[in-house]
């Protein structure tokens, strides 16, 4: 198993490689000159000259991209263009409010989309079936942002259980926090757990017409022992594959769902960034985000062994 | 003897949106105690069918079932779904045809056999795991202990199959029934499962339904076959007769499509011309006629019920007298003659 996940680990380097590369010329490459941005309208040329050299954008590409990635190793992603802060610190102060929101999303997700998932497979081809599948359909189709205001206006303007926007931080108490949360992460949640609840009946429908669900039923088993100790442990590995997957969209999510929801997370630090042309901390968010989402992967391959004893590392 | 289960007049068909398909016609037959019952035909006659419909596991909505299948007093037919789960694996069990599917991959071995002692026993963990162990040395698989653990990819067919075994005889069923039980298996362990289901029989005095397509298996092992074709019973009665006395023409042709004792690599089987009828096309006569060299103008008239042919032995065949002159001469029919 360890030797495995070394393995895992040292295949995700090149990887890591690559996306550092193609982050660094999609942002180089893209048009303007942060430099005369930064100088403002009135600057000399002179003034522009001594920014650009600041920020070594004077140096040829290739120079530019080893010093980048030579300080990244070092966790150090140059200062922001803007507020003088290092990206790194600008990141970690902002990494609780996404994480409480991923988290509080994904289970979220799965408390919703697994039963439903299950039940569509059990009674699939009924009424109940067509029911989720509809709504299932329905949740994954309307963009995020409008689900997104219409709980906000229905929870929050209307019945006054949620507030609207904002973040409390954990520090302020967890209760709190869970409550500012809340409307955020039921917005991502129905967009992700339609993904999640098809896959799941999907993934049942399959086993459930295996031999051993037979075997089980010939046991005298209960229905849900059979639903949930047997078809669903088999069914796991795709589930969990596309929750794996599916975080990529939740991240794309978390991004827009900070903005309706004003919670100073990532996410808004990477609007905000792309709008003031902010380069190293866009670099530096899409850089983590994509570690992230590796390490994300990587965990999930483990994770298969708790599933299905046949995978082994 | 008293029968452990008697089946009268089952009849089922299947409702699908081209018509209905009558898959079981007719079957009555009842299962003594302690007695081995083979049931035979080639794929598609019914003989899985009817052990979907005594275990209660046929599809409730296109299945139109009548007659009654009788546990000791109880109709199965009478009863409700949570009432057929607590006989299910308590007093009947079921072994299939294929152990490298049958078993729950992610589950250990123990955990399958162990659940199904708590399912109907209301035994705690502990006593159902020494159940299980207990199980698994009765089955007689060495080095039980450490097998509890093992997943059913760690284990060999035959291995599998034992558990499999293990797991529908945990709760001291009356009936266990066997479907192709050995079909998937390698022959050397065919034989040895085939062994181990007689013993366990004598030992728990129990009473077995073996369904196989496979007259060796039958004659090693069945004290009594039914032979199935097109959803009817075309013969019945003990082995030793059936084999010296065949009486129905699609018996007979079972019996020659065998390889005889003597027969070499190069020799020809004979096999039964033609195709099993479409069950939705069949012929108010006898289904086999189609396919029978015995038959005459007088097979497609509607039949007669099956008649007796000596103790215990009965065939729907008009032409018996003609069949068993005919394979009279045959080297197995004399061989139990």
């Amino acid at each position: 198993m360890l030797t495995y996940l070394a393995g895992r680990i040292a295949s995700a380097v090149p990887i890591v490689l690559l996306v550092a590369i193609f982050i660094f010329s999609l942002v180089n490459l893209t048009p303007g000159d942060p430099a005369v941005l930064l100088a403002g309208d009135n600057a000399t040329p002179a003034q522009v000259e001594v920014i650009r050299e600041r920020l070594h954008l004077d140096q040829p590409l290739p120079t530019r991209f080893v010093v980048w990635a030579g300080n990244a190793l070092r966790l150090d992603l140059g200062e922001s263009i803007y507020s003088n802060q290092p990206v790194t610190k600008l990141i970690a102060q902002r990494l609780e409010p996404t994480f409480v929101l991923a988290i509080a999303t994904l289970i979220l997700t799965v408390v919703i989309a697994v039963p439903l998932g299950v039940i569509a497979a059990w009674k699939v081809n009924t009424w109940i079936d067509r029911g989720i599948m509809a709504f299932a359909v329905l949740s994954f189709s309307v963009p995020v942002f409008v689900i997104g205001y219409l709980l906000a206006y229905v929870f929050a303007v209307q019945l006054k259980w949620l507030p609207v926007q904002g973040y409390v931080p954990l520090a302020d108490g967890i209760l709190a926090t869970l409550r500012s949360v809340a409307l955020p992460a039921m917005a991502l949640a129905l967009v992700f757990a339609a993904l999640i609840a098809r896959v799941t009946r999907a993934s049942m429908l399959e086993v459930l017409s295996e031999n051993h669900i037979r075997t089980a039923r010939a046991k005298g088993l209960s229905t849900r022992r059979i639903l949930v100790i047997h078809a669903l442990k088999n069914a796991g590995v795709p589930v969990i594959t596309v929750i794996g997957i599916g975080f990529a969209t939740l991240i794309g999510g978390v991004v827009v769902t900070e903005s309706v929801f004003n919670i100073p997370g990532i996410g808004r630090l990477t609007v905000d960034a792309i709008t003031r042309r902010d380069y190293p901390v866009v670099q530096g968010v899409i850089l983590f985000f994509s570690v992230l989402l590796i390490l994300i992967n990587i965990a999930v391959d483990m994770s298969y062994a708790l599933f299905d004893p046949r995978v082994k590392g | 003897m008293t029968d452990t289960l008697s089946v009268e007049h089952l009849n089922l068909t299947f409702e699908n949106e081209n018509g209905a398909v009558l898959a079981l016609d007719e079957i009555s037959f009842s299962l003594a105690r302690g007695e081995i019952l083979s049931l035979v035909g080639e794929s598609g006659c019914g003989k899985s069918v009817t052990a979907m419909a005594i275990m209660g596991l046929l599809p409730p909505g296109s299945a139109k079932i009548s007659g009654s299948i009788r546990l000791g007093p109880t109709n199965l037919l009478d009863l409700n779904e949570a009432e057929l789960r607590n006989v299910r694996g308590n007093r009947i069990g079921m072994v299939f045809q294929d152990p490298m599917t049958s078993l729950d991959p992610v589950h250990t071995v123990g955990m399958q056999i162990a659940e199904v002692v708590q399912r109907h026993r209301g035994a705690d963990a502990k006593a159902a795991r020494s159940r299980a162990l207990e199980m698994l040395d009765l089955v007689r698989i060495p080095d039980a202990r450490n097998r509890l653990q093992a997943y059913p990819h760690e284990l060999s067919g035959g291995m599998r199959q034992r558990v499999m075994i293990a797991m529908a005889l945990a709760c001291n069923p009356e009936v266990l029934i066997a479907d192709e039980p050995t079909t998937a298996l390698d022959v050397t362990v065919q034989a040895q499962i085939l062994e181990l289901i007689g013993e366990l029989k004598s030992e728990l005095s129990m009473s077995v339904i073996l369904i196989t397509h496979d007259l060796g298996v039958v004659a090693s092992t069945a004290d009594r076959m039914m032979v199935m074709y097109a959803g009817r019973i075309v013969e019945e009665g003990p082995v030793e007769r059936v084999f010296s006395r065949p009486s129905h023409g699609y018996t007979a042709g079972l019996l020659q499509s065998l390889p005889g004792y003597g027969s070499t690599l190069r020799s020809h089987l004979t096999e039964i011309a033609g195709s099993v009828p479409r069950l939705d096309h069949r012929n108010p006569g006898c289904t086999f006629a189609p396919r029978c060299r015995f038959a005459t103008g007088h097979c497609n008239a509607p039949l007669p019920d099956a008649h007796e042919i000596g103790a215990n032995h009965r065939s729907l065949c008009i032409r018996d007298t003609a069949v068993f002159e005919a394979i009279s001469n045959h080297e197995i029919v004399r061989a139990w003659a």
